[in-house]
């Protein structure tokens, strides 16, 4: 076997396991897989955070104290629309061009 | 904007849970309740595939993926270990597995672990079924529920037997503190985590977190058919430290809604017939009354 082909198996004495360098989750856009779309409307919301403490996906934050979506990743599972108690968020139809 | 739990995240965005996955936000609050330093072991079940393909992770704690049967077992080596290492202090060892791992396959190696009472902390999210495989019945399937091996048709319906109570099965063990959640209940969860961090010895959490591709519902109702779940009393959020019993989510008599609210939510039980509803209604309230008589007999002012 050519020393190219080689594969380095580094052991510690204190048996740690060879280091791999990890990635974040942040990779995978899973916006895509939206198909309803969360929409706050501002003039309605009471900034009580519901929205943002129910998001399953982590995906509303905070900006002048205002939730905001982050549709990079929201999925559109409409849980943020459902838990709003001033009904301040709408789901509306994804445009899938 | 208002926050009443703890604005840390230990989870990134970008995991594979289906939209509105329960198990998504039980993970979410418990790690906003541990903290960063925690380790965890989780076996085969939906949270396995969660965390997303290697080399990439949406976890920012260490996580350790483990055989199906194993949990108890692995997480009593893991905090041998670091004791043996002199690095558990502060450090929290935690089994993370499903109704299934839980309460059918992985109960030896759970019940070996905190017998042995080492100082580890058992968190099943229970979606009441091994959603992971494609939604077959567990143990802890509840009696009334569809799943793809109790199907409902002309010569067969529904699942027979009622859900198996792991959590008093713990609460036998005689371990520091036993307790049950909901993913409806945030603070509770978080509240609850916090505690057994603090607990030297073995702790055991079953966290209710609904499922909407295996019970048939739509995604945005996740947290009202969790609320629900305890509104109805058909899953009570109650805690028990050194064997007391203590209610935390109280349904007052006149608050207290019909079995029907909860099933009308899902499409698993909607073949369900009027005779069998009744039979589930009454086991319901019977368990529920029990819980309130051992909170009576058992409870911290006796
Ligand atoms: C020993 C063994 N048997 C069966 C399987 C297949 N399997 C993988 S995940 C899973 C279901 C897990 O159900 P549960 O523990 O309730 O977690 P959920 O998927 O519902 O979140 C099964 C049966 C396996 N991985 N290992
Ligand atoms: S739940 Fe509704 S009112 Fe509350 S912060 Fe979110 S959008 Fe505003
Ligand atoms: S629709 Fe779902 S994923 Fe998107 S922001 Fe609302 S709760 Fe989060
Ligand atoms: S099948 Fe159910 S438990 Fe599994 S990821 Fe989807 S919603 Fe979550
Ligand atoms: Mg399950």
């Amino acid at each position: 076997m050519s020393d190219e082909h080689e594969i380095k198996i580094t052991c510690y004495d204190d048996l740690q396991p060879a280091p791999v360098t990890m990635g974040k989750s942040l990779v995978f856009k899973t916006g895509s897989w939206r198909t309803m779309k969360p929409k706050i409307d501002l003039e309605k919301c009471k900034k009580c955070g519901f929205c943002w403490k129910f998001c399953p996906d982590m995906s509303i934050y905070e900006v002048d104290e205002y939730p905001v979506i982050d549709y990079d990743y929201c999925k559109g599972c409409g849980i943020c629309a459902n838990e709003c108690p001033f009904d301040a968020i709408t789901m509306l139809e994804e445009d899938l061009e | 904007m208002k926050h009443t739990i703890p604005q840390e995240e230990y989870m990134e965005r970008g995991h594979m849970a289906c939209l509105g996955c329960g198990g998504a936000h039980a993970m979410r609050y418990l790690l906003k309740g541990l903290g960063e330093k925690t380790i965890i072991a989780l076996p085969a079940c939906c949270w396995a595939v969660i965390p997303g393909v290697y080399p990439y992770s949406c976890m920012d704690i260490p996580l350790q993926y483990v055989a199906f049967e194993v949990t108890g077992a692995a997480i009593s080596g893991i905090e041998a270990a670091l004791k043996a290492k002199g690095k558990k202090d502060g450090t929290t060892v935690v089994g993370w597995a499903g109704d299934g791992g839980t309460a059918d396959i992985g109960i030896q190696a759970l019940s070996g672990a905190v017998e042995r009472g080492h100082d580890v902390k058992y968190v099943c999210y229970d979606n009441e079924a091994y959603m992971n495989t494609g939604i077959q019945r567990s143990s802890a399937t509840p009696r009334g529920a569809w799943t793809t091996t109790t199907p409902v048709g002309s010569t067969k319906a529904w699942k027979q037997t009622p859900k198996k109570n792991i959590v008093e099965i713990m609460v036998a063990h005689e371990i520091p503190y036993t307790c049950t959640a909901s993913v409806a209940y945030p603070e509770d969860i978080i509240r609850k985590a916090v505690k057994m961090k603090e607990i030297e010895g073995p702790c055991y959490m079953q966290i209710l977190a609904p499922c909407p591709t295996g019970w048939k519902y739509p995604p945005e109702k996740t947290i009202e058919i969790a609320r629900l779940a305890t509104e109805t009393c058909i899953f009570p959020i109650y805690e028990v430290t050194d064997g007391k019993y203590k209610i935390n989510k109280r349904i007052r008599d006149d608050k207290k809604k019909n079995i029907i609210d909860y099933f009308r939510t899902q499409g698993r039980f909607r073949k369900l017939d009027e005779t069998t509803i009744q039979q589930i209604q009454s086991s319901v309230d019977a368990e529920w009354e029990l819980l309130k008589k051992k909170e009576k007999c058992f409870g911290e002012e006796i």
